[in-house]
C-alpha cells in the first residue's frame, strides 16, 4: 500500500476546506437540499473509512470529488427526476448579446488566443476558477454541463433524468459551453505570467 | 452568411454530443475556413472537452471506489 501521508486530523482540516464545494456540487444535482447534506455526509464517511486506499497519484480533492461524483451517477441512474433539481430553459437567454443582429461575435465577445497553455488545466488553481465560472452558470446551465463533462453522461441520459427534450439539452449546453467559454478566457486563459 | 458565427457555435457544440449530418459538416467547414474567431471557439471548446475528460479519468485512477 502507497503511503498517504494523511492522518485523520489532516483529512478533518482538509475535508473541512472542502466540504462547502462539495456540497455546492451536490446542490446542483439533486432539488432536495437536505438530501444533499446527506449525500455529501456519506461521501465523507466513504472517503474517510478507505482513506489508506487513497493513491496520492491524484490531489486529495480530485480522490474526494470522485467519490461524490460516483455516488451522484448512482443517485440519478436509480432514482432519475425525482430527485434531480429543475431547470428552466430561458434561463440562459444572454449569449444574445454575444452576437450582434447579423449573428456575427461581437467585438468584446469575439474568441481571443489563450496563453495559458493545456497542461496547466491539471492545477488545483485553474480548479478552482472552472468551478466558480460553473457556478455563475444559470442553474440549468450549471446542472446540464456538469452532467454531461465531469459525470460524462449522454445527452439523452441527461435528457432522460430532466425530463427535457434532447433538443433542448443542446440549446442548454451550447449556451453553457459558450459562458463558459468566455468565463475561463478571462478568469485563467488569458493571464500569462503573474501565475506559478 | 446570415445566421453565420452564431449559427457555426450551435453545430461546434453539438459536435461534441452527436455525430453531424453531412450537410452540417460542410457547411461549418466552410465556415470556418472562413472565420478565426470560430476556429478558436472550435479549440477551446474542445480543449474545456480535454480537460474535463482527463479530470474524469485521474478521479476514476486515484479513486477505485465502488
Amino acid at each position: 500500500m502507497v503511503q498517504t501521508g494523511i492522518d485523520r486530523a489532516e483529512f478533518e482540516r482538509r475535508i473541512e476546506g472542502l466540504r462547502p464545494r462539495l456540497l455546492a456540487f451536490a446542490r446542483l444535482q439533486l432539488a432536495d437540499q437536505g438530501y444533499a447534506e446527506d449525500l455529501v455526509q456519506d461521501v465523507l464517511i466513504a472517503a474517510l473509512e478507505s482513506l489508506q486506499r487513497f493513491s496520492g497519484a491524484s490531489s486529495f480533492e480530485t480522490w474526494v470529488f470522485g467519490i461524490l461524483r460516483h455516488k451522484l451517477l448512482d443517485v440519478i441512474r436509480t432514482r432519475g427526476r425525482e430527485v434531480v433539481a429543475d431547470h428552466d430553459i430561458n434561463e440562459l437567454a444572454e449569449i444574445d448579446e454575444m452576437f450582434d443582429e447579423r449573428a456575427h461575435w461581437t467585438l468584446g465577445a469575439r474568441p481571443k488566443e489563450w496563453v495559458q497553455p493545456e497542461d496547466s488545466c491539471v492545477r488545483d488553481d485553474f480548479w478552482e476558477v472552472f468551478d466558480i465560472c460553473v457556478y455563475h452558470l444559470p442553474k440549468s446551465g450549471a446542472q446540464v454541463f456538469t452532467m454531461r463533462e465531469l459525470m460524462g453522461l449522454e445527452t439523452a441520459a441527461i435528457c432522460d433524468s430532466l425530463g427535457i427534450s434532447e433538443k433542448n439539452c443542446w440549446v442548454i449546453l451550447h449556451r453553457a459551453r459558450l459562458k463558459l467559454r468566455a468565463c475561463l478566457e478571462k478568469g485563467w486563459f488569458s493571464k500569462s505570467e503573474d501565475r506559478k | 452568411m446570415s445566421r453565420a458565427c452564431r449559427r457555426a457555435t450551435e453545430l461546434l457544440s453539438q459536435k461534441l454530443d452527436r455525430p453531424l449530418r453531412l450537410g452540417e459538416r460542410l457547411s461549418l467547414r466552410v465556415h470556418l475556413m472562413m472565420c478565426l474567431n470560430c476556429r478558436r471557439c472550435d479549440e477551446q471548446l474542445q480543449l474545456m472537452r480535454r480537460v474535463c475528460l482527463q479530470k474524469r479519468e485521474s478521479e476514476q485512477d486515484s479513486g477505485q471506489k465502488e
